[in-house]
């Protein structure tokens, strides 16, 4: 709110010192920007102020009211945060959304590395690249729609070739045992390309010459990934995963199109969760405070991360 | 099995012979000589390159063989890898070009759909966010990075905290300043959160104003352009690469948006194709879905990133290197 205020007033004078900027005869710049930096900022901040910071402190209110869109938020203390200590939907999102991370995090990374070192040791082909990248590219709707599509029970592709080698029929998105899984799978799917390509931007940065003196020395392809590429990864490899895992935590789109939290909660992530209780049942207070814990556990995972990237570059020193 | 990988090898043809080029090409590198050599590892190694290409390929090559499937073969030609009967009537009729009659003949649920519309509404969305956001950002990243004014890095260090908040956090208070300031279902409404500026374009364009020389500007200052004429002529035409990366990834970052279009933009005048497909999909009764539009819709929400990738497939390939290795 202070920024805000702050970004109002010089944009009225810094309006008319636009057109002088130019102006002749000005030599060297002023030890002192002020005018132009107003200016130039005005936009940025006004945006920050208004859908960062603003909401940012707005959130943390309603996260201490009860607020259902229609009245004024009404204060109610700690509340909505003892209600959520007892509520097994929330502990059953978290728990959820925890097992998801685990499924998805750990096969789009080990796939990626997989082809990253491919990719690697292989080609340099900018067109293989691009493809692999596509799934990225395409809205996660889309994503989510087209495997509901190849995973259908009755019509689906993949069941027709599990059909065709005799393995049966599975309900990949309609059983509770199934659906979490297909859907970290799914989003693995799209995923994979795009994190292989960052690791593998952060292999050609390992000098060549440790393969070719490596391969001088007899070393196998596995033996280097192991002793040369994985070690000198390991900065890259922890920062990706931050990333990876942050986004992961934040899955919405493809349950929102394709299971819709069902069956019966198992895809009920906790952003789902958060959506479903502001924006179906208009508890806006209530969502804010599990916003808030989410925020937090994502704080801390950055945290905790953080401090590994940092132990693992010491060990490489 | 066998019959999938032959089948989209043909969908793949390009892939695959890329592939085989660059593989020529490393051999022109130095200190590559001892491992052109066709060992079976290496067999191994193609093959399970070419299985990841196949396995990110099919799924959109399946959704195109769906969409050019007429809805009354989905039973019974559900398994072959090309349509018995080919038909681009659902193509026509999500794009709202049939009457209605034809399109619940073909397979539609009778609700109507203009995808057309949505195609120009998500071109719109994510054209007007990319744009102005990186204007914006560049700016904003310009005067972090050369000009001098009390606060600068303060000012600079709330904005990067900012990197920290969820975007969900943000969401529903921006939901309801977006509802009190009569925006909904609006453009202004649903690019206005992102328009201004993210933290990330501002951060990341400063880091590039810092690492040019100065010298270039000092010279220009000496001719006497003041620091908006420098900005202009002299800073941005020298950024055009990173202006580019961050255009192109703010462009998929939109054009890949739901959750916030989902809330703010649900009417017919501003539906993007996300919110578009998510609706129709709704629509579409649950014993039955209407795959062969949902799949046309889809394919509609592919084909402009195709564009996207053949325009500056290198560009944005490249970026991901840029942004991964800083």
């Amino acid at each position: 709110m202070g920024a805000n205020t702050a970004v109002a007033r010089p944009r009225g004078p810094a309006g008319p010192a636009s057109g002088e900027a130019p102006a002749p005869g000005r030599a060297r710049r002023a030890p002192d920007d002020r005018k132009a930096a107003w200016l130039f900022l005005a936009p940025a901040l006004l945006g920050f102020a208004l859908f960062y910071a603003y909401p940012t402190v707005r959130g943390v209110y309603y996260s201490l009211t009860d607020y259902n869109l229609l009245a004024a938020p009404n204060f109610t203390g700690a509340e909505n945060y003892q209600q959520l200590v007892t509520d097994d939907q929330f502990w059953n999102a978290l728990k959820v959304t925890g097992y998801y991370v685990v499924v998805n995090i750990g096969s789009q990374t080990l796939l990626a590395l997989l082809l990253a070192a491919l990719m690697h040791r292989l080609t340099r082909s900018v067109v293989l690249r691009a493809m692999l990248l596509v799934p990225w590219l395409v809205p996660n709707v889309t994503v989510g729609l087209l495997w509901m599509w190849l995973l259908d029970t009755n019509l689906g592709f993949v069941n027709h070739i599990l059909n065709t080698l005799g393995l049966g029929t599975t309900g990949f998105l309609s059983s509770p045992d199934w659906a979490m899984p297909s859907i970290a799978a799914v989003n693995a799917w799209a995923y994979t390309g795009y994190t292989a390509l960052l690791l593998y931007a952060g292999m050609v940065q390992i000098p060549q010459y440790l393969y070719e003196s490596a391969s001088l020395d007899g070393a196998g392809e596995i033996r280097m990934f192991t002793r040369i590429t994985l070690p000198l990864l390991r900065p890259v490899l922890a920062l990706v995963l931050v990333v990876s895992l942050i986004g992961s935590f934040q899955i919405f789109d493809t349950i929102a199109v394709t299971t819709q939290g069902g069956p019966v909660g198992a895809t009920r992530v906790i952003y789902f969760y958060i959506y479903e209780q502001a924006f179906t049942y208009f508890h806006m207070g209530y969502a804010s405070a599990v916003a808030v814990v989410l925020a937090l556990i994502l704080g801390v995972l950055t945290a905790v991360q953080m401090r590994l990237l940092r132990a693992s570059r010491s060990d490489l020193a | 099995m066998t019959q999938t990988l032959t089948g989209t090898e043909s969908g793949t043809g390009t892939g695959t012979g890329t592939g085989v080029g660059a593989g020529t090409g490393t051999r022109t590198r130095p200190g590559a000589a001892a491992r052109k050599r066709l060992t079976p590892g290496r067999i191994v190694a193609w093959a399970v390159l070419a299985a990841a290409l196949v396995a990110t390929v099919f799924p959109f090559y399946w959704m195109v063989r769906t969409a050019l499937t007429p809805a009354a073969d989905l039973y019974s030609d559900s398994t072959s890898l090309v349509p018995q009967h080919p038909t681009m009537v659902n193509f026509l009729r999500v794009m709202g070009l049939t009457s209605q009659e034809e399109a619940v003949a073909a397979g539609g649920s009778g609700a109507q759909v203009d995808f057309l519309r949505y195609l120009l509404n998500s071109v719109v969305y994510s054209g007007l966010i990319a744009v102005l956001q990186t204007l914006c950002c560049a700016m904003a990243g310009y005067a972090f990075a050369r000009l001098r004014f009390p606060g600068r890095d303060a000012v600079f260090g709330v904005l990067i905290a900012a990197l920290m908040v969820p975007p969900i956090f943000t969401l529903m208070p921006n939901f309801v300043l977006v509802k009190d300031l009569g925006w909904l279902n609006t453009f202004a409404g649903m690019v206005a959160p992102t328009v201004l500026m993210t933290p990330f374009a501002v951060f990341f364009l400063r880091q590039f104003f810092l690492s040019i020389p100065r010298e270039v500007e000092e010279a220009a200052i000496l001719d006497g352009v003041g620091a908006w004429g420098l900005f202009w002529r002299v800073v941005l035409p020298m950024s055009r690469g990173p202006l580019l990366t961050i255009g192109l990834t703010t462009t998929v970052w939109a054009w890949k948006d739901y959750l916030w279009p989902l809330l703010t933009g649900r009417d017919e005048e501003v539906r993007v194709l996300t919110v578009a497909l998510g609706i129709f999909q709704q629509q579409s009764p649950n014993t039955s879905p209407d795959w062969t539009g949902l799949m046309a819709g889809s394919t509609l929400s592919v084909l402009p990133v195709l564009v996207l990738l053949i325009l500056l497939g290198r560009r944005l390939v490249e970026s991901l290197n840029f942004t991964g290795g800083k």
